[in-house]
């Protein structure tokens, strides 16, 4: 795009820098129709789960629903407790809100339609889901009230743990590609299973880190079961009990906005992104998009099926899923894989590199008789 | 020139969130300060190139360690007034501690710029074309592989060492075992019984 911008004249750095800003514009905005369909679409697959018809009136099929509701939450009035930290309480849910956005700078959606195609993607993704936390925390404390001080506490406690096992999960991604690059994740995963299934996922390896990672995106996005932070039976609404009108909409659409990066980064990591699911040579007519969006539904279907069919843990139970199960299982299999990966894929390093290390090398001068000493040792008087 | 605006931007939140940091009297407001100017001097690794080092930053401090900071932070009971009257107590050995830093690194500098150093040995080599994760991880699992895992091994002795001085055993309570919770079934926990009329059951 920056190329197009400079055929019109202008120089290079305002050419990228529009190019951006309309690559950024192109994401964001279609984002925001796909959070409102995918709110209706969660309301529906929710609804006849529970032998209920959902939103039905508004629109064909109850289609314009979401609309109706964003434009129903701009038309209400903010409030803002008395007691309430006034700045940081309207901050909270911007934060959110844009935190959700731009953790898709660096998705890839086809493969050359990337906004940022940077080597660290991955960290990137990392960096950008640990930021989430604090709109939650922030709103919680804010809110000087206590169910959302309880809900903030909560979601601290909750996104840091089980960050630390989809820290374990990308990392044994990342030594299957060689790479953070999401770009390079992707095209690593062609024909990776017999040569011609897309995906990282029916690895023996991989499969029990998909699964791993499937449970942690939900807690991490705190989806039901594991919306202890906005547990109505407990804590009202959690974080966003004193919010109203368009603050809690940001929250909201923050909250789903996240959900979708979840299902997309499932989609990335372990089942072959924007690459059709088998590797045959027909499939690839199909825009690399359609694939991804297809995957995306996929997931956003079981997380809407979890939703609707899976009780809420306790706290407790939560703790120990995240501590005393997944961090130990991932762990171990980061272990198996690295080392079936050295097993397997990496030769023992080329003489040049250990030569560069002179000062590093463990020369055995003296196997005491049972290693036969390393022939530079000729020139040294053996030890003893 | 973008550039030079996304520097300057930066660099000047950085130092205007670390003063708020020791200037805001809410202590709260003082961490969520603090995690503004780790995420502003993130923005500038990313400006000298240092993408690794950026995303480690944001990921650990401002992922990891602020979000305990401001866990423990938010739970303390502070006395606003209490802790403003500490203010004049601890002053002198505040400024006293800024002092000699700013000492320490007018020093440094000063040695730097004008000792006998040749321009190779100031600024490491760097190459353009290996991502800076790749040369990070040549440096660590490579020439200082063994000082390297000898710190990975400080660390888990400081956790094993928290661990063991703070946990105690107490008695008298019931943990739950889970694998037990999961086996149990309806048949060891209930019991159908048919009582006549007005006999009501015995427990």
């Amino acid at each position: 795009m920056t190329a197009f911008f400079e055929s019109l004249g202008m120089t290079y750095e305002w050419a990228w820098f529009i190019a951006t800003v309309c690559g950024i514009l192109l994401i964001a905005l279609p984002l925001m129709l796909a959070v409102a369909m995918i709110i209706y679409a969660d309301r529906k697959i929710w609804a006849a789960m529970a032998l209920r018809r959902g939103p039905n009136v508004v629109g064909p099929f109850g289609l314009l629903q979401s609309f109706a509701d964003g434009l129903k939450v701009f038309l209400k009035e903010t409030i803002i407790p008395t007691s309430a930290n006034r700045g940081l309480f309207l901050i909270a849910p911007i934060i959110t809100f844009t935190v959700a956005l731009i953790a898709w700078a660096v998705i890839p959606f086809s493969e050359t339609a990337v906004l940022a195609n940077i080597n660290v993607g991955l960290l990137y993704i990392l960096a950008a889901s640990s930021l989430g936390v604090y709109g939650v925390v922030i709103a919680g404390w804010a809110s000087n009230s206590k169910y959302p001080f309880y809900s903030a506490l909560r979601a601290a406690a909750q996104m840091v743990s089980y960050e630390v096992s989809i820290g374990f999960v990308l990392l044994a991604v990342v030594m299957y590609a060689g790479s953070f690059n999401m770009q390079t994740i992707i095209t690593g995963q062609q024909g990776h299973i017999f040569g011609f299934i897309n995906a990282y996922g029916f690895n023996p390896l991989l499969f029990p880190m998909a699964v791993v990672f499937l449970i942690s995106s939900m807690a991490e996005t705190a989806r039901a079961p594991f919306d202890l932070t906005e547990a109505e039976s407990e804590l009202v609404a959690g974080y966003q009990t004193e919010y109203s009108s368009m603050s809690f909409a940001l929250f909201w659409l923050g909250e789903y906005g996240n959900v979708i990066l979840m299902c997309a980064l499932n989609a990335v990591l372990f089942w072959g992104g924007w690459l059709p699911p088998v590797d045959w040579a027909p499939l690839y007519y199909i825009p690399g998009i359609v694939w991804f969006f297809l995957k995306i539904w996929c997931f956003f279907f079981i997380f809407s099926w979890v939703k609707a069919t899976v009780p809420r843990y306790r706290y407790d139970q939560l703790m120990r899923l995240g501590w005393k199960v997944f961090l130990p299982l991932s762990l171990i299999f980061v272990f198996l894989i690295s080392g079936w990966l050295m097993l397997t894929r990496y030769d023992p390093p080329p003489a040049s590199v250990t030569n560069d290390n002179q000062d590093l090398r463990w020369v055995i001068c003296d196997g005491g008789g049972l290693v036969e000493p390393d022939p530079e040792c000729a020139d040294q008087e053996p030890a003893g | 020139m973008i550039q030079a605006i996304a520097f300057y931007i930066f660099a000047s939140v950085v130092i205007a969130s670390g003063a708020m940091t020791i200037l805001s009297r809410n202590p709260v407001h003082s961490v969520l300060w603090l995690i503004l100017a780790f995420f502003n001097a993130a923005g500038l690794m990313l400006l000298i190139g240092a993408e690794f080092i950026a995303m480690l930053l944001v990921i650990v401090y401002v992922g990891a360690v602020a979000v305990l900071f401001l866990f423990v932070v938010m739970m303390l009971d502070i006395d606003f007034a209490e802790l403003r009257a500490g203010v004049s107590r601890y002053l002198p050995f505040g400024l006293l501690i800024a002092l000699v830093l700013l000492a320490e690194i007018v020093l440094a500098i000063g040695v730097w710029n004008f000792a006998d150093i040749g321009p190779d040995t100031r600024l490491a080599q760097i190459d353009p074309s290996v991502p800076n994760i790749e040369a990070v991880g040549r440096a660590l699992y490579d020439r200082y592989l063994l000082i390297f895992e000898g710190a990975g091994i400080v660390l888990l002795v400081a956790m094993v060492g928290a661990i063991v001085l703070t946990h105690r055993e107490r008695s008298g309570v019931r943990p739950q075992n889970v694998s037990k919770q999961i086996k149990r079934r309806p048949e060891e926990a209930t019991r159908n019984t048919n009582p006549e009329v007005g006999k009501g059951i015995e427990l």
